[in-house]
């Protein structure tokens, strides 16, 4: 079992790959950001998927990466390549430090105090002492990184594949992560945080740290956006990117790893289709597909997909956990 | 000094707008135990319908009550077919509700009435000012409705059967269903008069904040930030957290942290109150058997 996904895995990238030479453009732009926002939603599917804490704030942690890039690359030329690792360590720092108050609060508290945050963002970042860095409204024009060693790709082919390869090193350490010991960890402690305890889980650092990983996440996803638009300004942050974010988390399968992929592109697509009808409609159709999906598919289009995958290739039958966050088979993802 | 005056007045006209909405939100957490992220966009699609039925012909006073009367309706259907089934769900799914909701109301909000900002009519129209120049007519107007509203709820729950009978639902909902009180009804209702309060919120403050689908965002922040200062389970304390929140806005908008972080300054009250007082002011203290 464990071979044929791994199989699949690898078929599945370089299916990615060879797209970056048959499409182009706003296409692959678009690809990008998918890349982009699944890692975003992969961090935001670490704190809320598996620890159960519900964070409607991510969109913080996703300009913070972009600002942190931004300032690196405008202010002091470093290659856009070297702001990845600044930004994250300064994100998981924020997350660190954002978690410790708001984590020993209860799973709705967080959700508040994560919204609360996700509304002031643009007027924090619209803040007059921090305008030499952040541009204030105007934001920051980044310039397009060249493909290098004279690669014959274009500036989009390259950069699809740059946030492509990322992507794949962020996605297996987070599915390594997950499925060792901390992860096990994580999850109990978003299903049964008095056992989780009484087995010698601190709740309070783990919980912390689960916040600085998705963090961290969220925030070199919002590096990668950064350098994919060539700008960032207050208003590109609003609240409702953090809702996007929850969105893609609950349509692409709360606790999945797969379901971040999904979401992604759910995210980028679905807006597209439906601005065709009205500027406003995207909004709408967020909307009732998010309460749609709570209602009927709560594990999202990656428990769509493992069900159809299971009634395909008959296996012994799945057993449904009830848990925080929702119905799940076989006690995991 | 006069400037300090003139500041806790304008906060104490705001703070009621806020405590209006936190008293909202208390109500649906009292019963139900869920944070409505959707009060503040319900509140502007609210206003939007007012704004139409003036434009309509209506006079003031008319599409006010007409407005508030389905801001009820609306909040009692949407109890009864969305939020009905998630009694039991987890936090997830209630909270992924209300902002589905929430991204509804406010592309409904911009899709019927369009983006762009419009002016809201006021009742209070005399430009004389009051009180030696230290309230509009309109903020002195406003505060009236207002606390003549609160005053009107306090006393719909302190001294009516159908205020006891909500009451007792939201307070042990399977011995009220024991003495006969329709609960289910009850949490209907409840729903109805957040909506109604919503609107009539929504309506005293456009005047003063410009009408646009985003309008209430903020200000559904401050009515966190008091409903959480006051105690999110206390209806009286999330009143006074709202009048408290509109005061320190002001002070603080004025002289500390100035007017570009103003809101930052309600995150920055949801979080000292969350890590000091988990419990607000006068919130009961929880405590969890485990």
């Amino acid at each position: 079992m464990a071979g044929t996904r791994m199989l699949a895995i690898m078929a599945g990238l370089a299916c990615a790959v060879a797209i970056a030479f048959a499409l182009s453009g706003y296409h692959l732009f678009q690809l990008t950001m998918v890349v982009t926002y699944a890692i975003a939603i992969l961090g935001l599917n670490i704190v809320t998927g598996y620890n159960g804490q519900i964070s409607l704030g991510h969109g913080a942690f996703y300009a913070i990466g972009a600002y942190v890039t931004a300032i690196l690359m405008s202010n002091y030329d470093v290659p856009y390549w070297a702001t990845l690792p600044v930004s994250a360590l300064i994100c998981a720092a924020f997350g660190f430090a954002f978690g410790l108050p708001a984590l020993r609060l209860g799973g709705l508290y967080l959700a508040l105090t994560t919204f609360a945050l996700a509304v002031a963002l643009p007027q924090l970042l619209k803040y007059p002492a921090l305008e030499p860095w952040t541009g204030g409204v105007q934001g920051i024009v980044i310039s397009k990184p060249e493909a290098p060693l004279g690669l014959r790709l274009s500036g989009d082919q390259w950069l699809y594949l740059f946030t492509l390869a990322v992507g794949a090193v962020m996605f297996l350490l987070a599915a390594n992560l997950l499925s060792g010991r901390i992860g096990r960890a994580i999850r109990a402690v978003r299903d049964n945080p008095i056992a989780a305890e009484a087995m010698g889980v601190d709740l309070a650092l783990l919980k912390t740290r689960a916040f600085a990983v998705s963090a961290l996440y969220t925030g070199v996803a919002g590096s990668l956006g950064a350098i994919a638009v060539q700008f960032v300004a207050p208003d590109s942050f609003s609240v409702f990117l953090s809702i996007t974010l929850f969105v893609g988390l609950v349509v692409g399968g709360v606790a999945s790893i797969s379901g971040a992929i999904f979401g992604a592109a759910f995210i980028v697509f679905v807006p597209n289709l439906a601005e065709q009808v009205s500027k406003a409609a995207a909004g709408a159709v967020y909307g009732v597909i998010l309460i749609g999906f709570l209602y009927f598919i709560p594990s999202g289009f990656a428990g769509m997909a493992r069900r159809i995958l299971q009634r395909m290739i008959p296996q012994r039958p799945a057993m449904l956990v009830r848990t925080e966050v929702g119905v799940r088979e076989n006690g995991h993802a | 000094m006069i400037g300090l005056l003139h500041q806790i007045l304008s906060g104490l006209v705001t703070g009621g707008i806020y405590a209006s909405v936190a008293l909202a939100l208390v109500m649906i957490y009292q019963s139900t135990h869920h944070v409505n992220f959707a009060q503040g966009e319900m509140a502007t699609f609210s206003t939007y319908i007012a704004l139409a039925l003036i434009e309509a012909g209506l006079p003031y006073w008319g599409a006010f009550l007409a407005t508030v009367m389905i801001s009820f309706v609306m909040g009692a259907v949407i109890q009864i077919v969305l939020m009905r089934p998630m009694a039991n769900a987890p936090v997830l799914s209630s909270v992924g509700v209300f902002i589905g909701l929430l991204l509804v109301f406010n592309s409904i909000t911009g899709w019927i009435f369009s983006y762009t900002i419009k002016s809201f009519p006021s009742p209070f129209e005399a430009s004389r000012p009051l009180l030696g120049g230290f309230l509009s007519p309109h903020e002195l107007g406003a505060t009236v409705v207002t606390l003549a509203v609160l005053v009107a709820v306090y006393l719909f729950f302190r001294h009516t059967k159908l205020g006891l009978a909500m009451r007792a639902a939201a307070f042990n909902p399977v011995s009220s269903r024991l003495v006969g009180i329709r609960v289910g009804h009850m949490l209907a209702l409840g729903w109805g008069l957040a909506a109604a309060l919503g609107a009539v919120a929504g309506m005293m403050i456009a005047p003063v904040v410009f009408l646009d689908p985003n309008m209430m965002a903020g200000i559904l922040l401050y009515a966190f930030a008091g409903a959480l200062l006051g105690g999110i389970d206390n209806p009286a304390g999330a009143v006074i957290g709202g009048f408290a929140v509109g005061v320190i806005e002001n002070l603080g908008g004025a002289y500390v942290v100035g007017t570009e972080l103003k809101l930052s300054l309600a995150l920055f009250t949801i979080v000292a109150v969350l890590v000091f007082r988990p419990n607000g002011l006068f919130g009961r203290v929880l405590v969890t058997r485990v």
